[in-house]
Order: structure tokens, then sequence, then C-alpha cells
């Protein structure tokens, strides 16, 4: 409502002056995700065009995710360069972990942020300027819920579900198990210690996602770790060549 | 809180709107939030306040609509309501089921001066 004359809407102060102008209706339909689908898509084409194997991995905190960085870039070794986009809403602790495997490393503090987006990536990817062929690891904000909504323009979300987090959660977080490939259940050193019904927990996976690949892991002892390697490895098989571009 | 970050989405289309229509102000904005977009309405009233200030949408009223989610079954071809994303149709038992509204989330209009 206008301050000055207690005139209601459609009437504005342009310039100081007093316009009584008509208000009118735009129909705009427009989808509001497309902002990000944008960037994502660019992202996309530039990991196209520099033959970059993009993987978001996503999950809740503390699954292991970092730890799973870690051993992973040690395992490929050095003849495929590795990168990483660290997101975390706070410190830069885990690009100094990522770092201290000598491979490059850019944090995003997200702040009040559940997610990392595809601008903030884009940006990203800017500083870390990847070398060709190689991959790039995006560590998600620790969180199952907004993440799945959010393209960053990689080539397959993993999802990262650690045995100590119950077999329900698949059900409880469907969107991400919906989104993701591969399923990483991490930390299998456990196993021996909980009651968790491990099958029980890969069913629902595939009840929410019937094609999602499930490999068992552990970054502490190093279980499972071929198996995700050869997943890497035929991945990055699968990128198309940058000049059959389309 | 991802709303924050969707409005600020909102205002970046608005404004690049406001320049398109040669628009001065937005008085009220309509947004649809299907039921399984993701998506918060309170928070993203909350958020849209906040994040429109400064903008030709500053004090816009919002409009918040949503259509009941709908799903295809594509064993059976029955189209039933869903409650959420996931569920096995509840006709033949088979899933997942395609969605085929609910999932929206977006501007529908504006009203401006
Ligand atoms: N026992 C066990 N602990 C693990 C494993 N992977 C990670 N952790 C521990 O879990 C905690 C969280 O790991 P972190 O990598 O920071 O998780 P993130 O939040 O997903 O990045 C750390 O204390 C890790 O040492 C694993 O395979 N087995
Ligand atoms: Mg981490
Ligand atoms: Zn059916």
């Amino acid at each position: 409502m206008c301050g000055t004359c207690g005139c209601g809407e459609g009437q504005v102060h342009i310039d100081g002056k007093h316009h009584h102008s008509e208000a009118r209706e735009i129909a705009l339909e427009r989808n509001i995700m497309a902002k990000n689908n944008g960037y994502a898509d660019a992202n996309r084409a530039r990991f196209h065009a520099n033959h970059t194997l993009a993987l978001n991995l996503v999950s809740s905190p503390g699954s292991g995710k970092t730890e799973l960085l870690v051993k992973t870039i040690a395992a490929v070794g050095t003849d495929t360069p590795c990168h990483v986009i660290e997101g975390d809403q706070q410190t830069s602790n885990d690009a100094d972990r990522i770092r201290a495997t000598g491979a490059p490393a850019v944090q995003i503090n997200t702040g009040k942020g559940c997610h990392l987006d595809a601008h903030m990536v884009g940006h990203a990817v800017d500083d870390l300027a990847p070398e060709p062929g190689g991959i790039l690891f995006i560590e998600n904000v620790g969180n199952l819920v907004c993440p799945a909504g959010f393209d960053l323009g990689e080539a397959h979300k993993v999802v990262v579900l650690s045995v100590t987090e119950g077999e329900d959660k698949p059900l409880k977080y469907p969107d991400m198990f919906a989104a993701a490939d591969l399923a990483l259940i991490n930390k299998a050193d456990l196993l021996p210690y909980l009651d968790i019904d491990v099958d029980l927990m890969i069913a629902n996976a595939r009840r929410i996602n019937p094609n999602i690949n499930v490999i068992q892991i552990s970054a502490k002892t190093g279980a499972g770790m071929p198996a995700w390697l050869a997943w890497i490895k035929a991945a990055q098989a699968a990128l198309l060549p940058a000049s059959a571009a389309e | 809180m991802h709303e924050m970050s969707l409005c600020e989405n909102i205002r970046e289309i608005i404004e690049e709107q406001a320049k398109l229509d040669g628009f001065s102000h937005v008085n009220r904005v309509w947004l649809e939030v299907g039921p399984l977009s993701c998506v918060e309405p309170d928070a993203l009233r909350f958020g849209f306040d906040v994040v429109m200030r400064g903008s030709v949408a500053q004090g816009a009223s919002v409009e918040i609509t949503s259509s009941p989610a709908k799903a295809h079954c594509l064993a059976c071809q029955t189209t039933v309501q869903i409650q959420q994303r996931y569920d096995p149709c509840p006709t033949c038992g088979v899933g997942p089921m395609e969605i085929i509204q609910g999932d929206a989330f977006k501007i529908s209009k504006l009203e401006v001066v």
C-alpha cells in the first residue's frame, strides 16, 4: 500500500512522483530450477571438452566421503590426474586433507547453504583448471536431501551410505537414491560389530532405484576398493571422446 | 535451507523479465510449488521477503499454488493420485510409476506495473 496517499496496489512512485499506472499480469510459466540447469549444462560441456569424468559424491555427514576420496586418489595413482571440489558449510579441513595427497583441491564454503549448485561449481572449476583426461571428484555438502535436486553437470551421482546409518535410509531419503547411479556402502569393516542387515539396506536402495549399482567398501581396510576403481575406469571409458562432440 | 538460494534464482528471473518487459515494480508473484518438488512453501515465503529487498519485487506478495501429485503406471496404463514419489502402482503393484504432475517448481505469473 502506498504510504503517501494510501492507495492500493498498482500505484507506484517513480522518481519521487506519484504515478497511478495500471497493473498488468504477465504469464511466465518459468521453471525456477532451469537457472541451475543452465549452469549445469555449461559445466557438462566443459567437462566433455576437457574429457573430465566428473563425479558428484553425496551422503549424510560423516559417512566417509573425504576418507574414501583420500584413499581413492592414492589408489588411482599419478597416471590419471585427480582434482577435488570440497563442499562444506564451514572450514577448509577437507580440502586440506585432500591436498595432503598431492591432488589439487578447492574448498567451497556454502555458509548456511545446504548443497552445492552448478554456478558455484563452475567458479571452482575456473580455479582448479583441471588437467584434461582426469577425474573431478565433487564432494557435496553432507545432506541426503537437497543435493539430489541440483544437477552440477556431473556424469554420475555417487551416494555414500555407511553401514552405521541403518537399513531404512534409502526409503527415508529416496530422492538421493533415485538420482544416484552408484551406492557405496562404506565402513564395511564395522559389519561384524553391528546388527545391521546390509542385504536389506541394498534391497531398499533397489526398491527406489532398480538400476543402481552397489559396492560394499571400507575406506579403512581397502576392502571393495578394486570394484570401485573398476567402476571409475568403466565410467571414464564410457565418456565420449571430445572430438565426437555433438 | 535451500529455499534461500531458490529465492535468489527467482529474483534473477524477475529482474531479467523486468528488463525485457519494461516494468518497474512487481506487486504479486504466483509460484507453483508441487508437493513433490522438495521445496518447503513456508521456508520459501520467509526467504522471499528477505531476498527481494532492493529488487523490483521488493514488498511483493506471494501466492503459492499447488496441484496434486499424479503418476502414470506404464504396466497397467492407469493414472492415479499419489502421496509420494516412489509408491508402487496401487492398481497392479508394479513400480515405480512415471510422475506426470506435482513436481513443478515455477513462476506462473507476475502482476507488474
Ligand atoms: N571404521 C571406519 N571408519 C571410517 C571409514 N571411512 C571413514 N571413516 C571414519 O568416519 C569419520 C567421518 O569420515 P569423513 O571422511 O570425514 O566423512 P564425510 O563427512 O562423509 O566426509 C572419520 O572419523 C573417518 O575416519 C571406514 O571405512 N571405516
Ligand atoms: Mg567430508
Ligand atoms: Zn499399474
